[in-house]
């Protein structure tokens, strides 16, 4: 009984992990149908430099709360740096040509971004404790649940409510949808496609950060994170649909469920589960769960 | 006259090529006593593994260099370089596919023309890098990679490991866990999904059968190297009847695992045996709890013998680097100490510059005393170091805030390390027959 | 006119061929890789020119070098050319099995089943410790037809063969190309239901790309795993298939020989970053990349277009 119970918890904390991670991508890639290898930057960046700043301001004996707004100040920051310099700098320069080309220059910037983090931050790992300790935990039998993990669930599902909602009811949100389903459309309609890219490049990056930032406490920030989240992120996205904010939660608490019984139950399959998941899904549903099957323009 | 670019683009290449091989005369053989020695160091200079191995790798390399260069280091190995003979430097980083590994030490021994190749953490580089090593007949010396196939698998007369294999890590904790814990009847392990972690669970359990033949296994978890996230694995040893957990996560995962596991009072709950914990004890401080049980895959740092070498050891590289050496810095010390032995005595049997027979002739089977220990090369034909190791429990000064290891244990190389004619699974599965361990 | 390209193509493997012995034997065995890895490459501009491009054809070349290893390691077969026609055979299976699914994808979700396919294999490698699990295993050198070089020859013989694999692949895709099947591509690309209006089922001749592409990788992962005499499961990860994506694109997809010179070029770009940027070799090579990119976006193949002023070549026949 308690077995289900740690499933379900683990399953919720580590889809919040994988959505926190994804949905950044998630709307780049519906809105611009560019898949953004550099998003492993966004978080790795995030990562840093939460783990240097809020770590500078723990240290200073400030208040918690303040500690915790710090971090998204932070990677909001950096992503906003980070996103302007990579879209208006490199990414505008290859709009128009083949999708692959562009999901090359990402990947081009990531290579290039990752030895920036060795430059500015060198090899050795960093680590931003404070915040763990300070969430507190939460004793269910014998099952200890770390309040951290709770704050992250819950911010995950407050993102994923508010990105849907923002998408939806606000002007700036149904711009981006009608730019999502058809571009050549929104354009027609006199809607700056060019601004609403932008934008939300910019978006995606602040988010990509985030997840950075708010995973900084719980791991070690040294080279190399950016790339395993890279995969993960892509993963959730095909199995959610391109763009579908509703999806990536959805395919974030699928692979974090199917993980966590493997984790419990069949240790050994845990290395496959997120790919046997995507796979799966994609058999069944190949333009994921959540988009619509694009009517094929003849 | 030309098809797509080839032909032109073609000569350019080779022409650049040409123009890059070095001028340098031919290979040890050729040269007076004093020329310099060119020594390869490889290593992660980026990545993951470069905060936990590379750096103090490279450190230890750099520093030993430059004092062995200057005749800084203390006796036996007050000579300069190797025998009078200054060491060139070169490093090179060891990260990327087996290819690119198994491509650079090529370049390493045919386009820069080393005299010694001196490093690799990873054992999927050191089992790719040492046929290609045998081929080119080239000296090597394999560093920290702790696989027991290297010379188990087939003989190996270029290829030299000073530092022992990971089967003496996980036999010592094993020892010492039981010494420790009284009656233990169930334990669990966390150990990362890839080589390293399967060998050294593998190992822990062959020698736990062989030491405490009624201990089961409650949960053995694998997650995937590098995971980050160990939430259900946490909740899932928080829900197991364990009355120990052994890992042999290190760096980065370690770190992550116990900044979760603590937040959610694992540790302090069920006591963590870390067989290589003791690389990342200066980053965790406080955050690891007293009593983890810590190895140090041989007796390094902490757990090292006093002495002259030691004590200079240690205080050069924390003045210039301003961090504390952890055991790659020393695995490195002991290769190139030993490499230094070999080379000197080499050098005075044939009363000249030694040629790279000569110093495997020498190195073969000797004994040589290192910052932490003394190494025998008595495995492999004698070009597998063993020697003794300790196991300690964590403590953290509070006082003066730093990690120390109270009740160290120490067990001699021939306790926990596999006669010279045994392989290392089949020693533990049969019991570990032929230790000496008084 | 036709003929010429072909004509050129062999003198230029003909000459690389007779320059080994005078180069140095550091380039020979890079070389060697690069060619080996160019067969996996050309296997991707035959599907890129129909519009898809997988991210996990790691998968076929993890497949043809594994087969070799196994071969190697638990028979006594050590024949060069029986051990890369069994990787061949096996890659050629799994693309079979494997296009029966995939053959019905497009864009990003042919990428991303391609994907989890290679990580999939991935994954069963690193759990099965027989097999090394992450540290892999060894591979013996080869002999031919009987005769087991020694030294320098082994380099050199291993050299001739992928060069003579990689000349009688360059051959036949240039056929292919030219073929009703080959430039059936092109349009699968722009306008299939078109296509499918004409006759023809799209769905097969994808399979058929498939399958082309996935033997090619297998004969290259053979190749590759007799050059560097080790397999591990890295082979089937997505950073290798990530690898060959990006040579893929410098390369471009106009040109069969593209391939060949865009996959020796990286390997030597990546040698030199190593050698005088060990600790910055990924901003090295991630701006040769962009540069590429910005100022040659048809690839590599495109500057033989440009050099005799014609349209460059974005779909042309090779």
């Amino acid at each position: 009984m308690l077995t289900a119970f740690a499933i379900l918890t683990d399953g919720l904390v580590y889809a919040a992990y994988l959505f926190l991670v994804a949905v950044g991508l998630t709307l780049i890639f519906g809105v611009m149908r560019i898949l953004n290898v550099a998003h492993g930057s966004f978080y790795a960046f995030g990562a840093y430099g939460a783990a240097i700043a809020v770590g500078m301001y723990f240290d200073r004996g400030l208040p918690v709360a303040g500690g915790f707004l710090l971090m998204v100040i932070v990677a909001m920051a950096i992503g906003l740096v980070l996103g302007l310099v990579l879209e208006r700098g490199l990414l505008r320069l290859v709009y128009g040509k083949d999708e692959i080309v562009v999901v090359l220059v990402t990947y081009a910037a990531f290579l290039i971004l990752e030895d920036v983090i060795r430059l500015i931050w060198g090899p050795s790992s960093y680590a931003l404790y404070q915040p763990l300790g300070a969430a507190g935990t939460v004793d269910v039998g014998a099952l200890v649940l770390s309040g951290y993990d709770i704050g992250l669930v819950v911010l995950a599902a407050v993102l994923a409510i508010g990105a849907s909602f923002a998408l939806k009811h606000t002007r700036w949100g149904r711009l981006l949808t009608v730019v999502i389903f058809d571009r050549e459309l929104a354009a027609a309609f006199g809607i700056n496609v060019t601004l609403v890219y932008t934008i939300t490049f910019v978006i995606g990056a602040m988010l990509g950060a985030l997840g950075g930032a708010v995973m900084a406490p719980k791991i070690a920030v040294t080279l190399g994170i950016g790339v395993e989240v890279i995969v993960l992120a892509f993963a959730v996205v095909a199995i959610g649909g391109m763009g579908s904010v509703g999806g990536a939660f959805i395919g974030a608490l699928l692979v974090g469920e199917s993980r966590a019984a493997a984790v419990h139950l069949v240790p050994q399959v845990e290395l496959f589960v997120i790919y046997a998941v995507m796979a799966l899904v994609l058999v069944f549903r190949p333009q994921g769960l959540f988009t619509r099957a694009q009517p094929r323009k003849i | 006259m030309h098809h797509h670019g080839c032909p032109p683009t073609f000569v350019l290449v080779a022409g650049l090529s040409l123009s890059l091989s070095p001028f340098a005369a031919g290979g040890v053989h050729a040269e007076e006593p004093t020329t310099p020695v060119k020594i390869g160091f490889v290593t992660f200079l980026t990545g993951p593994a470069a905060a936990p191995f590379g750096i103090p790798d490279h450190n230890a390399a750099e520093l030993l260099v430059d004092n062995l260069n200057a005749g800084k280091v203390p006796a036996p190995y007050n000579q300069i370089g190797l025998g009078g003979a200054k060491i060139d430097a070169k490093f090179v980083d060891e990260a990327g596919s087996a290819a690119d590994v198994v491509t650079q030490f090529r370049n390493l021994v045919e386009r820069d023309h080393v005299d010694v190749v001196v490093g690799y953490v990873s054992s999927g580089s050191c089992l790719a890098v040492t046929p290609v090593a045998e081929e080119l007949k080239q000296l090597t010396l394999l560093d920290i990679c702790g696989t027991t196939r290297i010379f188990e698998e087939k003989p190996r007369h270029y290829v030299f490991r000073v530092n022992p294999h990971a089967t003496m890590d996980n036999v010592a904790a094993a020892k010492y866990v039981l010494d420790r814990i009284k009656d233990i009847s169930v334990y669990s392990g966390i150990n990362q999904n890839y080589a390293w972690g399967q060998d050294s669970w593998r190992d822990f359990r062959l020698a736990m059968k062989g030491l405490d033949p009624k201990a089961t296994v409650d949960k053995e978890l694998f997650p995937k190297f590098f995971a980050g996230e160990y939430g259900a694995e946490i909740s899932t040893l928080l829900t197991s009847s364990a009355q120990f957990i052994h890992s042999s996560f290190y760096d980065g995962d370690l770190e992550a695992f116990i900044y979760q596991a603590g937040a959610r009072g694992l540790p302090q709950r069920i006591p963590l045996v870390l067989t290589t914990g003791e690389s990342s004890l200066w980053r965790l401080g406080s955050k690891l709890p007293d009593g983890a049980i810590i190895g140090a895959r041989g007796p390094h740092t902490f757990f090292a013998h006093d002495g002259e070498l030691n004590t200079w050891f240690h205080k050069a590289y924390v003045d210039r680097f301003n961090e504390q050496p952890i055991y790659p810095a020393y695995d490195l010390a002991q290769s190139l100490l030993g490499l230094k032995t070999a080379w000197e005595k080499a050098q005075a049997k044939k009363g000249g510059r030694p040629a790279t027979e000569d110093v495997i002739a020498a190195f073969e089977g000797i004994s040589f005393k290192t910052p932490s220990t003394t190494v025998q090369m008595a495995l492999g034909n004698g070009h597998q170091g063993i020697s003794d190791t300790a196991v300690g429990t964590y403590k953290f000064n509070r006082a003066e805030n730093k990690p120390e290891i109270v009740d160290i244990v120490r067990y001699p190389a021939q306790c926990v390390n596999p006669p010279a004619d045994v392989d290392s699974v089949p020693w533990l599965e049969g019991g570990m027959k032929g230790a000496k361990c008084d | 006119m036709a003929r010429r390209p072909i004509v050129f193509g062999l003198l230029a493997f003909v000459i690389v061929a007779a320059a080994a012995p005078v180069l140095p034997t550091w380039l020979v065995s890079l070389a060697t890789v690069a060619f080996a890895n160019a067969l996996v490459v050309l296997g991707l501009i035959i599907l890129w020119r129909a519009g898809l491009v997988p991210f996990g054809q790691a998968l076929f070349y993890a497949i043809g070098a594994y087969a070799v290893a196994l071969i190697t390691r638990y028979t006594g077969m050590r024949d060069a050319l029986v051990l890369i026609a069994a990787g061949a055979v096996l890659s050629c299976l799994a693309a079979i099995l494997a296009g029966f699914l995939l053959a019905r994808y497009r864009e990003i979700f042919f990428s991303m089943l391609s994907l989890a396919m290679s990580m999939i294999l991935y994954g069963v490698l690193v759990k099965t410790e027989t097999l090394g699990s992450t540290d892999g295993f060894g591979v013996e050198p080869p002999t031919y037809f009987g005769y087991a070089p020694q030294g320098h020859m082994r380099l050199f013989v291993l050299f001739w063969l992928a060069l003579t694999f990689c000349a009688v692949s360059a051959l036949l895709i240039s056929l292919y190309f030219r073929s009703v099947a080959g430039s059936l591509a092109v349009p699968i690309r722009d306008n299939e239901i078109r296509l499918e209006f004409l006759g023809v089922s799209v769905d097969r001749l994808i399979h058929l790309n498939l399958v082309i592409s996935g033997t090619l990788a297998g004969v290259g992962g053979a190749l590759a795993a007799l050059s560097i005499e080790h397999v591990d499961p890295n082979m089937s990860y997505w950073t290798t298939s990530g690898g060959f994506v990006f040579v893929t694109i410098l390369s471009g997809a106009g040109s069969v020989a593209a391939a060949f010179v865009s996959s020796f070029a990286f390997e030597f770009l990546k040698s030199i970053a190593y050698d005088i940027l060990p600790g910055t070799w990924q901003i090295f090579l991630g701006t040769v990349l962009l540069i590429t990119i910005l100022f040659l976006p048809e690839g590599i193949g495109s500057l033989y277009g440009r050099l005799r002023r014609r349209k460059p070549q974005s779909m042309g026949t090779a």
